[in-house]
């Protein structure tokens, strides 16, 4: 409500269904999942550790199969990761032998673009994500924080049409978390991307997420689908928020009490 | 800025530590010597350095010296140029490295001395048996630790290269080469220092030349001063050769990003 969600389906989820079995027993990690994701949409996916989101994601991104179903976008089967949809992950996956700018300038120069037309490119999304007078850094200087921002700035250097999230900011402290959060809103609404947010903090999903699906484990299941229909920048103390939040502690704590 | 004074004391005293306790093990040994009081038994500190420089004087010592050195770095360097890529191809494809693995466990614990008989019976007398015996010593170590290298490669980097569509001869020089490329050079640095240690009983068994030669030699001709002379000019060439690797290797982690300033 907050921002510009198209109408048109960017990522449907259909029976996604991932069973890891070993020889002596199997683990259903999702069952039948059935989502959709809009164009444009910040979507968050929510739930405790365990719970398959980030197996989710990963199926998403065609880092994993399903075991049963399938995931399309734009009508499309995914069957291997592509550079139109890029993964942020929570551990960084920057290469500690680049240094910042050599880092964001990596997808481009996969895709060969020439080098001074990448040096612009990657100009323009270190400053977005503010690590101007780092470009010469290597990740071992830079602190989570930073080394995250590097990630994000490498992917929307390949101008992507999904990012996806898989908890990015779990590694780093609750004020910087914050203070990524905010930047990361702002971005998404300058440069319009479809992103899907895998995290296991309330207040981030309700931060972030225009809609936010809610997981419970064992086996994995979206146990209810909700609508954030705030305004942005959000503040995290106003009663809307607060409801939000109360709302889900119930989902999760009305749950256990009931077993 | 107070504490730069006190840093310097640090430095200085990591420097003078080593030099104290190097003088009391050399007082000991002298110690010893003269209570034995025999140079056959055990030659004094003195002795040994009066045989270095005989040995230095009439030119043995540097033959000798150059030839073990060649031997150790043509077969270490052939064993490198074969085993840094074996090592990455098997670290890369388990399937690879389930199949030969229980092969390299067989071979790689033989002490490369016992293939000296058959290094000799195909290589005959010289460098070549020699080269041969630090090539097999040097292999496995090199061998291990780049398919271990490529193992330990972070997983979100493989990922996020495949995401941005690294593929080919690009995965492997743009992500996977230098995120093996500390581990494989610390392995280097670990073989080497078993190639120079090898390379001395080589010679000592097999060999008519090279350091371990001469020692044998000055043995047969009762000069223990130069036995020790030898067994003293190992132990510093030795430092050397890892001083140097050390400060090669950490020329590259700092290019390379993997340690701090």
């Amino acid at each position: 409500m907050g921002s510009a969600v198209h109408d048109n389906i960017k990522i449907a989820i259909r029976d996604v269904t991932k069973l890891y079995s070993n020889n002596s027993h199997s683990l259903i990690a999702l069952d039948a999942i059935n989502l959709e994701i809009m164009d444009g949409e910040f979507f968050c996916l929510l739930g405790p550790s365990g719970c398959g989101k980030s197996t989710l994601l990963n199926i998403m991104a065609g880092f994993e199969k399903p075991t049963d179903g399938k995931v399309l976008i734009e009508g499309g089967e995914i069957a291997a990761p592509n550079p139109r949809y890029v993964t942020v992950f929570q551990d960084y996956g920057i290469f500690p032998w680049r240094t910042v700018q050599e880092n964001v300038e990596f997808g481009l120069e996969i895709k060969g673009i020439e080098v001074n037309e990448r040096k612009k490119i990657a100009e323009v999304f270190i400053k977005m994500v503010g690590l101007v007078g780092f470009e010469m850094r290597h990740p071992i200087e830079l602190s989570g924080g930073m080394k995250q921002r590097v990630s994000l700035a490498r992917a929307l250097a390949v101008n992507p049409e999904i990012i996806f999230m898989d908890e990015p900011f779990g590694a780093v402290d609750a004020l910087t978390r914050m203070k990524l959060q905010e930047e990361l809103v702002k971005i998404w609404r300058e440069e319009n991307k479809t992103i899907v947010f895998v995290t296991h903090d309330i207040d981030e999903a309700i931060y972030l997420g225009d809609r936010i699906a809610v997981m419970s484990s064992m086996p994995g299941r979206i146990k209810s689908l909700l609508d954030v229909p705030m305004n942005r920048p959000r503040l995290r103390t106003e009663n809307d928020f607060l409801r939000i939040k109360e709302k889900i502690y119930l989902e999760f704590f009305e749950y256990a009490d009931k077993k | 800025m107070t504490d730069l004074p006190k840093r310097h004391m640090k430095r200085l005293e990591d420097r003078i530590l080593p030099i104290i306790v190097a003088g009391f093990f050399i007082s000991i040994w002298h110690g010893l010597s003269l209570l034995v009081y025999s140079d056959y038994l055990l030659p004094s500190p003195s002795s040994a350095i009066k045989a270095i420089f005989e040995l230095l004087m009439n030119g043995t010592l540097i033959d000798h010296l150059l030839t073990s050195l060649t031997r150790v770095f043509l077969g270490f360097t052939l064993a490198s140029i074969l085993a840094i890529p074996i090592g990455l191809i098997l670290g890369w494809y388990t399937r690879a490295m389930n199949a030969f693995n229980p092969l390299i466990q067989v071979l790689r614990p033989i002490s490369p001395i016992a293939w000296i008989p058959l290094a000799i019976l195909w290589f005959g007398i010289g460098d070549k048996p020699a080269i041969f015996i630090i090539f097999i010593t040097s292999f496995f170590p090199v061998l291990i630790s780049s398919a271990s290298a490529v193992r330990n490669i972070d997983a979100s980097i493989i990922k996020a290269a495949v995401n941005f569509g690294a593929r080919g001869i690009d995965m492997l020089r743009k992500v996977v080469l230098p995120a093996c490329f500390p581990q494989i050079v610390v392995g280097l640095r670990i073989s080497l220092g078993i190639a120079w240690v090898i390379i001395v009983a080589a010679e000592m068994v097999g060999m008519r030349s090279g350091l371990g030669f001469m020692i044998l030699d000055a043995r047969n001709f009762l000069r223990i001063d130069m036995v020790v002379a030898g067994m003293v000019i190992i132990g510093l060439v030795g430092l050397g050769l890892d001083r140097l690797v050390c400060s090669i290797e950490n020329n590259i982690r700092r290019k390379y990003g993997f340690s701090s300033s």
